[in-house]
Formats: C-alpha cells, structure tokens, sequence
C-alpha cells in the first residue's frame, strides 16, 4: 500500500522521536522509582523547558543544541527547588497529595506561560533545519538525527550516573530502602530532591532536542503527559530499560499510526496502549510486581 | 462450624502455608498460635476470602467459602478484624461502627443505636462523636471489634487483637472477648499474648512454618516438645519441664 | 456555623429562588449562572473523588458526552434537546459504567484510576475529533433559536432557573448521600477500602453506582453548557481543561463536603472576576487558581469548608 520509502521514513521518524520520548520518560520514571510519586508536573515542565531553549535562540542566539549546557543544569536546579520547597514540604507523605500538588503545579506554570507568553505557537527557525540526510531509502532531517544521537548519549550519561557513581548508588539506595539509607547517614531528603532534579534535567534534555524539529504552546505539555505516562507504564514504572523501550515503540507506534489511520485517529494509539497496559499488565514490560 | 481443611498456599517459591487443616466448633473460642512468620496471617486472609488458596477448602456450616469475595464471606457471617488496626480514620468513631452496623441494617437511626450498644459493650469510653484518628492503640484495637461486631457475625476472626495492649488493657479485653462469646458468637483468634492465649481458649492449634505443628487444649499444647521448641529452638524442650510458658 | 443544617439550606435555596429578583444586571446572573453551573460539574467530581475517594482526572468525559449527546441528538436527528438533556445524563451514566467496570473490575485504585481516566478522555477526545457525526475537529454548531423549549432562553434569566435547578438536584443527591447508609460505605471505601470490604461492602458496586452517578451529573452540565454556549468542539468537550475544573472546585471548597462544590466555584469564579478587572489577561486567574490549590493542599487539606467546620473539633486522648 505505502511504498517503501514512506514506511522507511515512518519507521526512522518513529525512532527519532521515541528517542526523545524515551528521554523525557527517563526523568518521570526516575522520579517514581525514587520518590514513589506520579509527577503531573511533568508535561508542563518540559513546556516551560523548551519556552527557554525558544527564548535562548531568539533573545541570544543560542543554537538549541548548545543551549544543552544551560538548560540541563538550570533546569536541575529548577526541580531541585522545586521538590524541595513545595512538593517535600507541602505533600505531608501522603500520596494524593502529592497528586493534586503537583498537578495545581502544571496549572500554574501552564497558565502563568499562557499569561506571559499568550497562546501562539512558536518554532525556531534553524538554518539548518531542513538540511535532508540520507539514511537507506529515506530522507531524514538533520536536526531530528543529531537528537537522536544526543538522546542516546544523554540516555547513557544517566545510566552512567546511576550505576556507576557514590550518587546513584545512594539515589539507588533510597529507592530501595527509604529507611535504611536514612540510618546509613544518607541524607534522604536531599537525594528526593537531587533525584526530582535529574528527572527535570532530562525535561530539559528532551526539550533542546525536541525544539528543532517541534513548535511549543503553553499546552504543549498535555501531549506529553499522557506520552510520557504512557512510556512509563508500558515499559514498567522505576525501569529505566522500560523507559527507552517503551519511548521507541510509542515513537513507532505514534509515527505508524499517523501513516495508517491519518493525522486524527492516528493519535488513538497512545491512550489506547495506555488502557490496554493499565488494565492488563499493570507493571508494564520491564516493572517489578510490588 | 468452620472446617478448614487442606490449605495450601505460597508465593512465589515460599511455600506459606502447607497443609493446614482445622476445625472450630460453634460457640467455642478457638486459638492460632506460633512464631513469628508461621503463617497465620496468611491463613486467617484465606479463610476470610482476601486470599485465594493454592488448594484445599475452607467451609462455614458445610457452605464451602472458597472464591467467595470478602464481603460475601462477612454476609456469610465470619467478619475479621486485621492485625494493624484498619480505622477509617477520618470518620467519627460512631459512624465507624455504624458502617459494621450497615451490613446488616439499613437504617441509619437503627444503625447508630447499635453502634451505641456495641460501643458499650466492648468498653469504648471516648464520646463517639470523636474522630476515629484521636484514639490511642487500646481504643484503636476496641474499635476494630466494636466495627466488625456490628456486623452481627457469627463467627468472630480476631488478628492479634492484643497487640499492643498493656497489661490492664489485656485483662479487659479478655473480659470483652469472653462475653462476646457468652453472647453466643463464636471466636477464633491469632495471638501471641500467652496468658490470653490460656485463659480464654477451648482449643489451641499452633503453626510453625506453615504447618500444623500441635493442637489439644492450651495445657497439652503447652507441654508440647515441638511446640516448645518452636517457640525456643531446638534442644529448647529438654531445657526446661516446666508446662507453664511465657511466650 | 454549620451551613449544613437545614435551616441554612433552606434559605439559601430561597435566596438562589429568587436572586434574579435581587439582582438586577444580566451580568451579574450570567455570573450567578457560571458559578452555578461549575458547582454542578464539581458536584460530579465530588461524589466521585470526595465521597468514594476515587480520584479522576478525567471527569470531562461525562461533560463532553452530556455536551455531544444532546447536541447531536438535536442537530442529526432533530430530538427536542430536553430530551436529549435525559439522554445526555444517561449516556454519562453509561460512559461512566463502562470506564467504571473496566477499571474497577481491573483493580485500578488511585493514581492507576486517575491516569485511566485521563487516557479514556483523552481517547473520546480524539474520537470525537475524528468522526464525521460529532464533526470532527470543527465541533457542532446549535443555531440560535431562542424559545424554551428548544432550551434556549433569550435573556440570561431562563438558563440561570435550569441551571439552578440542575444544582439543586445535584447539591439534594450529595445531601441525602452524606447521611445515608450508601454515602457512609462510600465514605469507608475513601478511607481504607480492604477494611470497607471485610465489613461486608460490595466495593465494586457501590463504586460503580458512585460513578454512574457522577456521570449523570457530569453530563448534565455538559447538555446545559451546550445549549447555552451553543458551540462545543473536541478540546472544550474532552479537553483536561475542564477535568481540571471539575477537580479544583471541589478540592479548593472542600471535597467530600456538601457545600464544597459551591463554595470553591464561588471563590473561583470572584477570583476571575477580580483578577480580569485588573489585568484581563488570559492565564492569570487559573495561575491563582492553581496557587490556592497547592496551598489548600499544603495548608487546609479539608478545603475551605474544612477550615470552618475545624473549629469546633474536640481533640481526645
């Protein structure tokens, strides 16, 4: 039916994106791993995320992909203040809370950028953002395969990070036995936060990567919540392996979709996947039953 | 009245429960004991229909309880009460007993006058209207019996209800509990609290790492070699001839 | 003060009665007619997550089908929209056996629930989006044709009386649920639903029944903002936006509550006046919004009519 350049180009397309979904999973699954919090937050973080790499490239010519080096780190900070102002202070430990709080969260900060910022889409204009690589029989964008790329070597930094360093091994540590790291002199609270963090470090990953090749609104960030949520359960909540695999198989699944079923039902996939999984596989791919 | 016969059940590759086979006769009152870890939690959840068992059977009255779903097995006329006390904490303490009360009884007027009387029957002091959160662990461990006696059981499943209890508590609950079986519902209760254990049981069986391990009244299973050493290790019972044991 | 007893009830009930009499402007009932009507689609949240604990971030789905039932009823097949009111809330009650027994029947409980719910909006959404009878992306039109009964009134004073009643039905339902057997096992379900079921409660059914009834309410406000909108598309029917609402409303007046609903659309509604008078800016009053919902959380879990109420709490040993 569809020749196969066109499958082809879906099939990259899918990767590329799931790459970049795969990342901004990263940080959610991380952040229930660790805290045992569902992050609604999460959606509106990334659009605040890619707002800035917007404004970096307009205000200061910042090339998104240099912008890397300011957003990753700012935006680790961003969540680190974050969870430890309110979300740790305001939640009580009670997990409804944290819930509602972080949702009252994402309509705060979706609102104040409707405020600031008014309801128009914005996409960057990159020199380079047509520029077509050849990979087999498909053409691809240049900016799309430098994100995957990066995504991948991001992907990998945070593995590192978690395996190998005294860092995550405490943040692994905590995860698995709250009390226990408390008595080994782990400061719990602070590794909450460092962890919270890192999963909004990623948002801001996802979002200089995304940003050459998407738009962003102040509702942006609806779209990914159920994509990231979906990654999330499908691959297994806490699974990082689950978060990557997932990220490719919505990315496919979205970019197939799309092809198959046209622009509108063609989003049906995702929270149709969602359904299914939540209702038949509750831990997802990779999870561990609790 | 409850047969108990066969039960099997583990998770995983830990094998919970093994066997298990026991018999409570109606108006009696009925004692589970063992170490720590034996698996009576586990099978109180079986028989109370919050777990399902690998194999085996659990009967009330010859009605076979296996599949039945909890609130089925409470309709039936078997209500337990947990281990860590389960209140609905931001409820008042009489609309906690009233809502035991509701699974017998529609109205809510009449609901209430027996949460009243269940209320003082098991001694609950407190003025009910107060929230259930404010009760230290005796009132906690009374409200949990006034809940599910409301339910007008038949037989009564109680998880350790002495846990926690200091000695005075203990003895009141006692009285509470041999009432309660004056009044003509039957008892079957986990505890570690011995000197409930002997002065209130009928019967005892005792389980160790899954397994039925001694039944008999208190004072044979007291004397028990295996029990004993269940309890204190092994070489324990040559250790010590006296049948009188504080657990 | 208890706004609860009987006798507060009654003469607020008079006071809405008769508030178009009191207030003379067409702005100020329009005012009066948008809180009620967010009152009401709290309510459906309410009985919902307040009541049986069960937490949806998705409750537009009951809006949006009330919204699409009617209004398709009546521009498809020419069927008088009071009926399709009817057929609205009880096609919201049937959306709602369905995501209720799939998710119920699944075990799904809190954050579970919450995140199916917001993946079964958001599939009706696109749906909706894409087939031809709802009208896909360009949403459904209802010509003005002002009479009532085509349910539509000319002049604000019309809807304000269908909507109050609408809120009434809705506020009578939730009263009777707080002292009755049902509200009560609903309530044990909220607060520890393993104790609930070792009582003797059918959990299932009874949160099932809970959530057929949030969606008829749900429903109800969706045919009304229909009809007084007169335009509904995918994103205002099935969109969060609303879920979100339905949620503040309540949480901020005090979920679980009576008087919650109508108090949390109250001040929301001021809020948005207040703050439009100053700076009319899209975004600002729901960044408050979402403020006071954080800090309400933080601060006053029970909401505003917990803060009241907390007063005359006698603490014992």
């Amino acid at each position: 039916m569809f020749e196969p350049v066109i499958l082809v180009t879906a099939l990259i397309n899918g990767l590329m994106f799931g790459a970049i979904y795969a990342l901004v999973a990263l940080g959610l699954t991380l952040i229930y791993g660790v805290l045992h919090i569902i992050n609604f937050a999460h959606g509106a973080l990334l659009m605040l995320a890619m707002y800035a790499v917007y404004f970096l490239f307009n205000l200061l010519g910042i090339d998104p992909y240099l912008a890397l080096l300011l957003v990753i780190p700012s935006f680790f900070v961003l969540g680190y203040l974050l969870y430890r102002g309110i979300i740790g202070k305001l939640a009580h430990g009670q997990d409804q809370n944290i819930l509602l709080i972080t949702l009252g969260l994402s309509v705060i900060f979706e609102n104040a950028a409707l405020f600031f910022f008014k309801a128009d889409t914005q996409t960057l204009n990159l020199d380079y953002a047509y520029e077509m690589i050849e990979i087999g029989p498909a053409l691809v964008t240049l900016p799309k395969l430098i994100s995957f790329g990066a995504s991948i070597v991001i992907g990998l930094a945070l593995w590192l990070l978690m395996a190998k360093t005294d860092l995550g091994k405490a943040i692994r540590a905590v995860a698995k036995e709250r009390v226990g790291a408390r008595l080994m002199g782990i400061n719990v609270d602070h590794i909450f936060a460092v962890s919270y963090g890192i999963g909004i470090a990623c948002l801001g990953a996802a979002a200089c990567l995304l940003m050459p090749s998407f738009y962003v609104t102040p509702t942006i960030g609806h779209v990914f919540v159920i994509i990231a949520f979906t990654i999330v359960v499908l691959g297994g909540m806490g699974s990082f392996i689950g978060a990557l695999v997932g990220g490719f198989i919505i990315g496919i699944t979205e970019s197939f979709g799309g092809l198959f079923l046209g622009e509108s039902l063609g989003q049906i996939g995702i929270p149709l996947i969602f359904v299914l999984i939540l209702l038949f596989r509750p831990t997802g791919l990779f999870g561990v039953k609790a | 009245m409850l047969e108990v016969s066969g039960i099997s059940k583990s998770f995983g590759g830990l094998q919970a429960v093994s066997e298990a086979s026991l018999k409570v006769s109606e108006g009696s009152i009925v004692s589970l004991i063992g170490p720590n870890g034996a698996g009576k939690t586990t099978l109180f959840a079986i028989i109370s229909g919050f777990l399902k068992a690998d194999s085996g059977t659990v009967n009330l009255y010859g009605d076979a309880l296996g599949g039945l779903k909890p609130f089925q097995v409470c309709q039936m006329g078997m209500v337990r009460t947990f281990q860590i006390t389960q209140p609905f904490a931001k409820l008042s303490i009489l609309e906690n007993i009233m809502i035991g009360a509701y699974a017998r009884i529609q109205n809510p007027e009449d609901a209430a006058q027996e949460a009243y009387k269940v209320a003082e029957h098991v001694g609950i002091r407190v003025p009910l209207e107060s929230s259930a959160a404010d009760l230290n662990v005796a009132g906690r461990k009374r409200l949990e019996l006034a809940r599910a006696l409301a339910t007008q059981p038949k037989i009564l499943l109680l998880d350790e209800v002495m846990a926690g209890l200091n000695p005075t508590e203990v003895e009141e609950i006692l009285k509470v509990i041999r009432e309660i079986r004056n009044s003509g519902i039957t008892i079957f209760l986990i505890e570690h609290v011995m000197q409930a254990v002997m002065s209130l049981s009928d019967y005892t069986y005792v389980l160790n790492n899954g397994r039925l391990i001694a039944s008999g009244t208190p004072k044979q299973v007291a004397a028990d070699p295996q029990v004993i050493e269940a309890y204190l290790g092994q070489g324990a019972s040559k250790l010590n001839q006296n049948p009188a044991i504080d657990a | 003060m208890n706004f609860q007893k009987p006798s507060w009830m009654i003469l607020g009930t008079l006071i809405l009665v008769l508030l178009p009499w009191i207030l003379f402007s067409e702005f100020l009932i329009s005012f009066a007619v948008i809180v009620l009507y967010s009152a009401t689609i709290g309510h459906s949240w309410n009985i919902l997550g307040g009541y049986a604990g069960q937490f949806s971030f998705g409750s537009v789905l009951f809006f949006g089908t009330g919204a699409y039932t009617s209004s398709v009823l009546q521009m498809n097949f020419g069927i008088n929209p009071w009926i399709g009111l009817i057929a609205g809330i009880l096609m919201g009650a049937l959306v709602g056996a369905f995501v209720g027994f799939l998710s119920f029947r699944f075990g799904l409980r809190g954050s579970y629930f919450a995140l199916i719910t917001l993946a079964f909006a958001e599939a009706f959404r696109i749906i909706a989006n894409t087939v031809e009878f709802t009208g896909a992306g360009m949403g459904i039109y209802i010509p003005l044709d002002q009479h009532p009964l085509n349910f539509q009134f000319e002049g604000r004073t019309g809807f304000y009386y269908v909507i109050l009643a609408l809120f009434l039905i809705a506020t009578a339902i939730t009263l009777k649920l707080e002292n009755s057997r049902f509200g009560s096992r609903l309530k044990a379900i909220r607060e520890n639903e393993d104790a609930a079921e070792a009582l003797g409660i059918n959990t299932f059914r009874l949160k099932m029944q809970a959530i057929m009834i949030s969606g008829g309410i749900g429903a109800s406000g969706g045919t009304f903002y229909a009809q007084y909108y007169l335009y509904i598309d995918p994103s205002i029917a099935y969109g969060v936006d609303k879920s979100v609402e339905m949620l503040l409303v309540s949480i901020i007046g005090g979920m679980g509550t009576v008087m919650g609903p109508f108090i949390g659309s109250l001040v929301l509604h001021l809020i948005n006046e207040i703050s439009r008078h100053f700076i009319n800016a899209p975004g600002l009053s729901l960044v408050v919004y979402g403020v006071i919902l954080v800090l309400i959380i933080g601060f006053l879990p029970k909401g505003l009519t917990g803060a009241f109420q907390s007063q005359k709490k006698v603490k014992r040993a």
